[in-house]
């Protein structure tokens, strides 16, 4: 079992858990990512590490509430407990010296500023560009601005709600035009990753993206989040998460992420029927 | 017991005791176990078939030289707690090695009844002893010896040798990636051929015996051999078993519902798959179904996709039933329960449908040509011979690669294929660390893993306490 130390509340549907793991905590590094299984009957999800304190033996993930096993976390509190959390797996975040552009997009937000972090802390100048569908789904903007100064902060909302109106490869190009960046890294959904991919090769400059495939041992063994790169095919959790973006089929991915949609929302609705005070 | 001059008479004349199963067409419909196993009167019937060869080849044929007609003599005498003793000199898992070793390639196959008639059941018979062990002698315990020893994999290998080494007196601390014990017993053997409960016995006793546990726990990521080493273990025994699935290599592969055979059965056999939505992970169900495959895997494959309702399931196979690798009684299994073999086909292309997901597969018709390295007739495809099989879930059951973390747990050699190089005792190029079973090996069967822990646990105690 895997003690909750704290939990956090970043938007109606946005949480974060910091969890008890001494041993993880002390070989954590950024862009990796935990298997979670909440409780006996639970599936196993990847979450990224969000954070980790190797002193105080604890490691954070952040989750954004979309299906059963999200719901069912979100309503754990501090003092209850995980049933599962194995990691940290998969290789960590490389990225080469010079200044670098953090993309993050929704809930990649979450994975996208640790990495920001290691960055800082590795000596690289870091601009971030975090997107969002509406100011109310910006995550981490306060962690954010404690790391970088205001001039390296670009975010963007579809709706134009916060920040500049449209998505992250606006800023983007404008970073890769004004040659202030040498080389991206991404994290988010499939098209933000994809033109974000296509805008970083138009200027020729190296851009890694996070993937996040479905996965069910997440050591290697079923092979169930391969992904295509570079026209072979790659193990996400042992080869990754990380990878040339400019080299992942995008339409596989999604395909392949979109595998269970049905099976997940039957699996929440049966949830929210068992547990909705009406239905009780 | 018939006696001839103080000698026992074997009964040469009544049949192999047939398996005690399921009906086909139920059993199909569930996850319930297929065999029952012998019951008291079926074990003694078969154990005066044993003839009590002078020289025993089933011994020569059993990868850990079980003392066979030793353990059936004792049966005849109905002392089935010594039986099992004898049984357990050699093999720590009588219950799994029962069910799951080939035997027709063992023991059975070098049976000398089997040479004018059917061999004797030595492993219903193993499966009896192995079912009962509240018969068998406590095991004695040597005193503590002070030293710790690190088991790096919970499967049959980790699991044998972390028994013997806790016997011998050592502190012994088994890390699992996964939250619950066994390995590719409980991810991949499904519950029909061995039960869950067998496993998790296994894992009970070595518990009782002072082994502790450490899941969730990739060695390789969460620690590593130096660290365990500063920690103050004395020894690392690496038994993760084989790993990454092999590639079919051929376009398609990565649609929607193609699965490679590890994935399909460890959603159904350790995430309970087949309990969706009780249990959260969901998984496929294929109306038609194709294994490419010959082997258990993909015989358990198959039986599972049946399982979870498929109309037509499908092995299809690159050469003939007579070159399959499975154990007989699970291609006879899966066949009685409706599963249809498809010789002589090599997959071309996953086709996609409408929907995105595979929506049926080419093949390439074959046939046998010269034999190859391995002896067996060669596939040769034919030309021209193209056909498409409509399915809405195909697995693909080839084999394994070796397993990734071997390289990262310590610093020892591999050879070109990723797997750890060890000697005959299990030794790694580092003198603390020992390896054994698939990672060793290649994918291979739970009997030689077992013997690969046992052979190493021992040369671990020379080593450690002399």
């Amino acid at each position: 079992m895997y003690k909750i130390l704290e939990k956090t509340q970043f938007s109606e549907k946005v949480f974060k858990f910091r969890i008890e793991a001494p041993r993880m905590a002390q070989h954590a590094h950024a862009g990796q990512f935990l298997m979670v299984r909440a409780n006996e009957t639970g599936e196993r999800v990847p979450f990224t590490l969000a954070g980790w304190n190797a002193d105080e033996g604890w490691v954070e993930f952040i989750f954004m509430v979309i299906g059963k096993t999200t719901e069912m976390l979100s309503t754990y509190n501090e003092g209850d407990s995980i049933k599962d959390v194995t990691g940290p797996l998969g290789v960590p975040t490389e990225m080469a010296d010079g200044p670098c552009a953090v993309i993050g997009g929704g809930v990649g937000l979450a994975i996208a500023y640790p990495v920001a972090r290691h960055l800082v802390e590795t000596g690289h100048e870091v601009h971030a560009i975090m997107g969002a569908r509406t100011k109310d789904l910006l995550l981490l903007e306060e962690q954010f601005r404690e790391l970088l100064p205001d001039d390296h902060i670009h975010i963007t909302t579809d709706d134009g709600s916060y920040g500049e109106k449209g998505v992250v490869t606006a800023p983007l190009e404008r970073l890769l035009q004004e040659k202030a960046v040498t080389q991206v890294f991404c994290v988010g959904p499939v098209p933000m990753m994809k033109f974000s991919a296509l805008t970083a090769e138009k200027y020729n400059t190296p851009i890694t993206a996070s993937l996040n495939p479905i996965m069910v041992d997440g050591t290697g063994m079923c092979g169930c989040c391969r992904v295509e790169v570079d026209g072979q095919t790659k193990f996400a959790c042992v080869d990754g998460p990380d990878f040339d973006a400019t080299k992942v089929d995008w339409n596989d991915l999604r395909a392949r992420q979109a595998a269970y949609l049905t099976e997940e929302g039957q699996s929440l609705k049966a949830y929210e029927e068992a547990n909705c005070a009406c239905h009780r | 017991m018939p006696q001839v001059n103080g000698r026992f008479v074997p009964d040469m004349k009544s049949p192999r005791t047939p398996d005690n199963e399921e009906p086909a067409a139920e059993r199909a419909c569930d996850f319930r176990p297929v065999d029952k196993g012998f019951t008291k009167e079926m074990a003694l019937a078969e154990a005066e078939r044993c003839m009590d060869c002078k020289k025993p080849f089933c011994v020569d044929g059993c990868p850990v030289n079980i003392n066979i007609p030793k353990f059936i003599e004792k049966i005849r005498e109905e002392k089935f707690g010594e039986a099992l003793d004898i049984i357990r000199e050699d093999s720590m898992l009588p219950a799994i090695c029962g069910r799951v070793c080939p035997q027709e390639n063992q023991c059975e196959g070098k049976c000398i009844r089997g040479k004018k008639g059917d061999p004797v059941a030595i492993g219903q018979l193993e499966r009896f002893l192995g079912d009962q062990p509240e018969l068998a002698s406590k095991p004695k315990m040597a005193p503590k010896n002070g030293k710790k020893v690190a088991v790096v994999g919970s499967g049959p290998s980790g699991i044998t040798c972390a028994g013997e080494l806790a016997r011998n007196g050592f502190d012994v601390t088994v890390f699992e990636a996964f939250f619950t014990g066994g390995g590719v017993l409980v991810y991949g053997i499904p519950e029909f051929r061995l039960p869950k409960a067998v496993v998790k016995r296994e894992i009970d006793g070595l518990e009782e015996m002072g082994v502790k546990f450490e899941y969730n726990s990739v060695v390789g990521r969460i620690t590593d051999a130096e660290e365990l080493f500063a920690e103050g273990y004395d020894a690392i025994y690496i038994a993760t078993g084989a790993g990454l699935p092999k590639f079919l290599n051929v376009p398609g592969e990565n649609l929607p519902n193609v699965f490679f055979a590890n994935e399909y059965l460890t959603r159904v056999n350790l995430m309970k798959a087949n309990r969706f939505p009780e249990y959260d992970t969901p998984t496929k169900h294929g109306k038609n179904v194709v294994v490419f495959g010959g082997g258990n895997v993909a015989m358990d494959a198959v039986r599972t996709a049946k399982r979870l309702g498929a109309e037509r399931a499908i092995i299809a196979y690159r050469r003939t039933e007579d070159e399959m690798p499975a154990r007989r009684a699970e291609l006879h299994h899966a066949k009685a329960e409706g599963v249809e073999v498809m010789p002589l086909v090599a997959p071309l292309e996953f086709v996609k449908g409408e929907d995105g997901a595979v929506c049926a597969v080419r093949v390439q018709k074959m046939e046998l040509g010269e034999p190859d390295a391995s002896g067996r007739r060669r596939p040769v495809p034919i030309e021209g011979a193209v056909e498409e099989i409509p399915c809405d879930v195909a697995i693909s059951a080839i084999g394994t690669n070796a397993n990734p973390f071997a390289k990262m747990i310590g610093d020892i050699k591999l050879n070109k294929w990723g797997y750890i190089i060890a000697d005959e005792d299990g030794r790694t190029s580092d003198p603390r660390i020992w390896a054994g079973g698939d990672i060793v090996t290649g994918a291979a069967t739970v009997i030689l893993a077992m013997g690969a822990g046992k052979t190493a646990a021992a040369s671990i105690t020379r080593t450690l306490v002399g």
